[in-house]
């Protein structure tokens, strides 16, 4: 149905103009603007005009409404806040009435998201940092040593002398490796004040724009192809985004979402199950399964992409993976599969640490001919899926890192360079 | 004969101070430090309970708990789970791997002599016990 008379009447009241001046200053009668501002005639053309130029409006505003990406930013707003007060049927008359309150909510929405994400790859990296959660579990140590010692020795019940002793003793050596660490902590996290912004590739843009719907994609789902326009992203983002989303579209197709998540439930999540099960191939089912919408049930599912010289070209997180694009550990399974194209890898991979992080892996290669002609040396791309694996450590599980210079296995035959410790502290 | 209690932690005035308020409190405390050698300590001691770190060298508390829980003779052996790491992640692992109460560190003497004796004291029979200490 169009709205364009109720948006007409919704700014007419807005600026507190009578309905017959508005419809006198446009030159029809006051019963005729009634007609258009219930939606009962049609308007358009040069009435329209003068009826946006009355009200000091751009006439698209008036006949299309909001934008529509706008309006899906700040949905998604709403839905991320999790507050049943906001009125989201509300949603598009709002972008439409107030567009300056609606960009800014839409911008500040991309922003917590921004920094969400930020946050989430700094906690990543701090939990992957083995110096780093030395120290703060020698922080934890201390603390709670010195208040179950300084408690037993403020108690009311006697402690003879040569346990006082001991325990001042203790008090004192925590306190000053207490002092030690806390220094070294605050040097490692005192960053320049005037450190530059973190500047994204235009994958890490797109990447961060699709993390707001966990790489979901309504449109895309719903049968749309085209890809709408977000203003925050940069041109060779919104490229990227354009060909992610035209790949997913093929996918949903191939897949569609109504038969896909009943089967992926019934499979626990297993991509090989939901492969075999469904007669598609492996890469494809991973991918859907990485995009799957929010579902009650569904671990948190990470996805890897890369190119045969080992390039990443998509990368999902899922948390306490610590991956990142640059420096990947080679013995991530990806890299295995890479080796071996057409050939599915499954892995238990563990990532070091006390406890350690372990990850079921799925992962393959497919080759891709090149367009050129098979004269032409193929493309091949390589997916893999990661999920959290909170079981026992398989008997075959790979020991991976987050990178040498993060990574604490000194004897690992797949070192490119020595571990950076960034804390050096004596424990 | 007083009820023991295996305490496994790697900080060596943790270790003072739990034991030192234990053993006032009439339990008999042995302790272990290492993760890797721990169930050869458990199968050795025979405890009545076992209080667990959950970082610890060698091996973690979680695989230890693990291995505990998988062995008859163990399985039921009350264990209460210790941890730097206050993370529902982690409380909600130690629930499913069959720790009876998990409590971070830093925790009050009281708090864990009172989760002791609802463990194994005489007054307060097994079973009687809050699941989650510092939920």
């Amino acid at each position: 149905m169009d709205r364009t008379g109720s948006r007409i009447r919704a700014r007419r009241l807005d600026a507190k103009i009578a309905q017959r001046d508005l419809a006198q200053s446009v030159g029809i009668s006051a019963s005729y603007l009634n007609l258009i501002e219930h939606d009962r005639r049609r308007i358009g053309g040069k009435l329209l005009t003068q009826l946006a130029a009355a009200l000091g409006l751009d006439p698209a505003l008036l006949a299309e409404g909001a934008d529509a990406g706008l309006v899906g930013r700040m949905r998604a707003a709403a839905s991320a806040a999790d507050a049943e007060t906001v009125e989201a049927a509300q949603t598009a008359d709002l972008a439409a009435r107030y567009p300056g309150w609606a960009r800014l909510i839409a911008a500040q929405a991309d922003q917590i998201a921004a920094l969400q994400q930020r946050a989430q790859m700094l906690e990543d990296r701090i939990t992957h940092d083995p110096a780093l959660a030395t120290a703060l579990h020698g922080v934890i140590s201390a603390v709670t040593s010195i208040q179950s010692t300084a408690a037993i020795l403020t108690g009311d019940a006697k402690v003879d002398a040569d346990w006082q002793a001991r325990f001042h003793r203790n008090i004192f050596d925590d306190a000053t490796r207490l002092a030690q660490t806390s220094a070294a902590l605050i040097a490692y996290f005192d960053a320049p004040a005037n450190a530059a912004p973190v500047s994204l590739s235009p994958l890490e843009e797109m990447e961060q724009a699709l993390s707001q719907t966990g790489f979901y994609r309504p449109a895309q789902e719903r049968g749309g192809t085209a890809t709408a326009d977000d203003p925050q992203l940069s041109a060779g983002a919104a490229g990227l985004l354009a060909d992610y989303d035209a790949r997913y579209h093929a996918d949903a197709v191939a897949l569609p979402l109504a038969t896909f998540l009943p089967a992926a439930k019934a499979a626990s999540y297993d991509p090989l199950r939901v492969s075999a099960q469904m007669g598609r191939p492996l890469a494809q089912v991973m991918r859907r399964l990485a995009a799957l919408p929010a579902q009650d049930d569904a671990p948190p599912l990470g996805l890897l992409i890369c190119d045969a010289a080992g390039v990443v070209r998509l990368l999902k997180s899922v948390p306490g993976a610590g991956l990142s694009r640059a420096g990947l550990c080679p013995l991530w399974p990806i890299f295995t599969a890479l080796g071996q194209p057409g050939r599915a890898v499954a892995a238990q991979a563990v990532l070091p640490g006390t406890p350690d992080v372990r990850l079921t892996c799925h992962a393959i290669a497919d080759v891709i001919p090149h367009p050129d002609g098979p004269h032409m040396p193929p493309l091949i791309e390589a997916t893999m899926l990661l999920r959290s694996d909170d079981g026992p450590a398989a008997a075959a599980a790979v020991p991976v890192g987050a990178g040498c210079r993060l990574c604490p296995r000194t004897n690992c035959p797949a070192r490119r360079e020595p571990a950076s410790v960034s804390l050096a502290i004596t424990l | 004969m007083a009820r023991r209690v295996l305490l496994i932690e790697d900080e060596p005035n943790i270790i003072e101070a739990i034991s030192f308020i234990l053993s006032r409190d009439g339990f008999t405390v042995h302790t272990h430090e290492d993760g890797e050698t721990a169930m050869d300590k458990v199968r050795a001691q025979r405890p009545d309970m076992i209080i667990l770190d959950v970082m610890l060298p060698g091996k973690s508390g979680f695989d230890i708990l693990r291995d505990l829980r998988a062995e008859p003779a163990t399985a039921t052996l009350p264990v209460l789970m210790l941890t730097a790491r206050g993370q529902a992640k982690d409380r909600e692992l130690a629930t499913r791997l069959g720790a009876d109460v998990f409590m971070t560190k830093p925790f009050s003497n009281a708090e864990i002599c009172a989760q002791v004796r609802a463990l194994i004291g005489e007054d307060s029979p097994r079973g009687d016990v809050a699941r989650d200490a510092t939920a």
